[in-house]
């Protein structure tokens, strides 16, 4: 079953088009990465996702939803993790995440229940109760995936949510959020770095707004290694990081 | 209808418990009017005489003059403050969080208007409670009334900053709306001396203190403090926070990509 679908998207800034035809789904169960350099109109994809931005040209589907006709049904079932820290840093980890699902409409014991299954799944648990400052990076950002999950949403995004992170919360993060997969739940993961990217994930390669290629990164990677296809695939960007 | 409830409530809570958390600013609130209250009308009171208007039913002392004035200047600084925080937020990304919650984003913007309401009424009231310490004191009454008086002030200039911070996208650009916008709605309006007085000296500055809606917003709580209601103050307050309000959801629409950011 499909739960994101992307069908002929397009936008623009003015005169500069950010997105030219963007067309691509992820089933359920599945990690689909967005890979693109810094650029190539991920931000804007998930801008459009989550209906900060709204729709130009094409569709986008979220569960079944139109996110231009039915916002709210497809904000309900999407989970997010933007690239920037959007934490309440003075505040303890629980009360941030009871301000989310207070946003999410959630209060009292289902909120409390929510919250505790969230932190258990990312094992930050015994957490809670410490202020968000004292939390190191991987933590936090662990603690922000854990807040995507409390209204249980179908699907998960998550816009670089490595960046600026050590090697071995990179791997944790990627490795958490692989499982969630797993478990059922549609992740689309933008990213420059392929080394986050298993072999059978779905690899949906952005450049310049357009898709270049879509499919399984084994595939995509062929007998070169997934780096060396997507380089040569966006010769003039040098960004990628092995 | 219960899921709206909650999230404003998460709202108001997260918008009191960082009020709380930064004392500076409760501290900034309250010295900033208590130093006009108490420095600044000490001054003018032989400078600036004021005859029985309504309101009031007898000659006052200039420090009752300006007291709904500065209970006004504690809403303008906070609603311009909180506008700063929305800038702050739309920078660091947390206005993403409010804005992706699956509820009518005109409801998501209003409760954090009504969260910035309720610790303006907060500074509001210590305000009065020390100027009551001081001397300066209003019927017992008009505590109580002036609270509905100060909701709809502060949803209007509360709305006011939202205006704002829909179209300042760097908080660098900030000092010039603190010099373009509050210092001529503050000086511009009744809040310091009255319509006539100001005739006296030029009868086009009065003209336009009486189109300045926080002229109006501070009658509104004037009166309030005395127990009356001033109806025009209160239609120009209510239609001032609905027009600021609808072009401030203007600015916050997605199809407007406020938040546009490329990448």
């Amino acid at each position: 079953m499909i739960g994101l679908e992307v069908s002929h998207v397009s936008y623009s800034y003015g005169k500069s088009k950010a997105l030219h035809d963007v067309s691509f789904s992820v089933e359920n169960g599945r990690f689909c990465a967005l890979l693109g350099p810094n650029g190539a109109g991920k931000s804007t994809l998930f801008a459009l996702l989550t209906r900060l931005l709204a729709t130009g040209e094409g569709k986008i589907g979220v569960a079944g939803f139109d996110i231009a006709r039915e916002p709210r049904a497809a904000l309900a079932r999407i989970g997010v993790v933007f690239q920037q820290p959007t934490l309440d840093l003075d505040m303890s980890v629980r009360r941030n995440l009871r301000y989310f699902a207070g946003l999410h409409g959630l209060s009292g014991r289902p909120a409390a229940v929510a919250i505790e299954a969230a932190l258990t799944q990312l094992g930050m648990a015994e957490r809670a109760d410490e202020q968000v400052r004292a939390l190191n990076g991987g933590h936090r950002r662990r603690m922000e995936i854990a807040r995507a999950l409390i209204h249980g949403p179908q699907i998960l995004l998550l816009d670089e949510p490595t960046v600026g992170l050590d090697a071995a919360s990179r791997l944790a993060i990627t490795d958490h959020v692989h499982q969630l997969a797993e478990s059922g739940l549609s992740v689309l993961w933008a990213t420059h770095l392929v080394d986050e990217i298993r072999p059978t994930d779905q690899v949906v390669v952005l450049h310049r707004g357009k898709v270049l290629s879509d499919g399984r990164a084994g595939e995509l990677a062929g007998g070169q290694g997934l780096a060396k296809a997507f380089l040569s695939m966006t010769a003039e960007d040098r960004e990628i990081v092995t | 209808m219960k899921a709206w409830l909650i999230a404003l409530s998460a709202v108001v809570t997260r918008e009191n418990l960082r009020f709380v958390r930064q004392r500076g600013r409760f501290l900034a609130a309250l010295v900033r009017p208590l130093v006009w209250l108490i420095v600044f009308a000490a001054g003018f009171r032989a400078a600036l005489g004021v005859s029985i208007i309504p309101p009031y039913q007898t000659y006052i002392t200039y420090e009752v003059y300006i007291l709904p004035g500065l209970c006004g200047m504690i809403q303008l600084f906070n609603g311009m403050q909180s506008s700063l925080a929305l800038v702050y937020d739309q920078e660091m990304g947390s206005m993403r969080l409010l804005l992706t919650s699956p509820l009518p984003r005109w409801w998501l913007l209003f409760s954090k208007l009504l969260a910035g309401v309720i610790v303006s009424i907060l500074q509001v009231a210590v305000f009065l409670g020390i100027a009551a310490l001081t001397g300066i004191t209003v019927p017992p009454v008009g505590y109580v009334a002036v609270l509905p008086a100060l909701v709809i002030s502060g949803l209007m200039l509360g709305a006011f900053g939202l205006l704002i911070s829909s179209t300042v996208r760097q908080l660098e650009n900030f000092a010039g709306v603190m010099n373009f916008v509050i210092f001529p709605m503050f000086f511009l309006s009744s809040a310091l001396y009255p319509l006539w007085k100001m005739a006296e000296s030029s009868p086009l500055l009065r003209d336009i203190c009486a189109l300045n809606p926080f002229t109006y917003a501070v009658e509104l709580i004037r009166f309030a403090l005395y127990g009356e209601l001033d109806l025009t103050a209160l239609v120009w307050v209510g239609t001032c926070f609905i027009l600021f309000m609808l072009a401030a959801l203007w600015g916050y629409n997605p199809a407007r990509a406020m938040l546009r950011s490329k990448g």
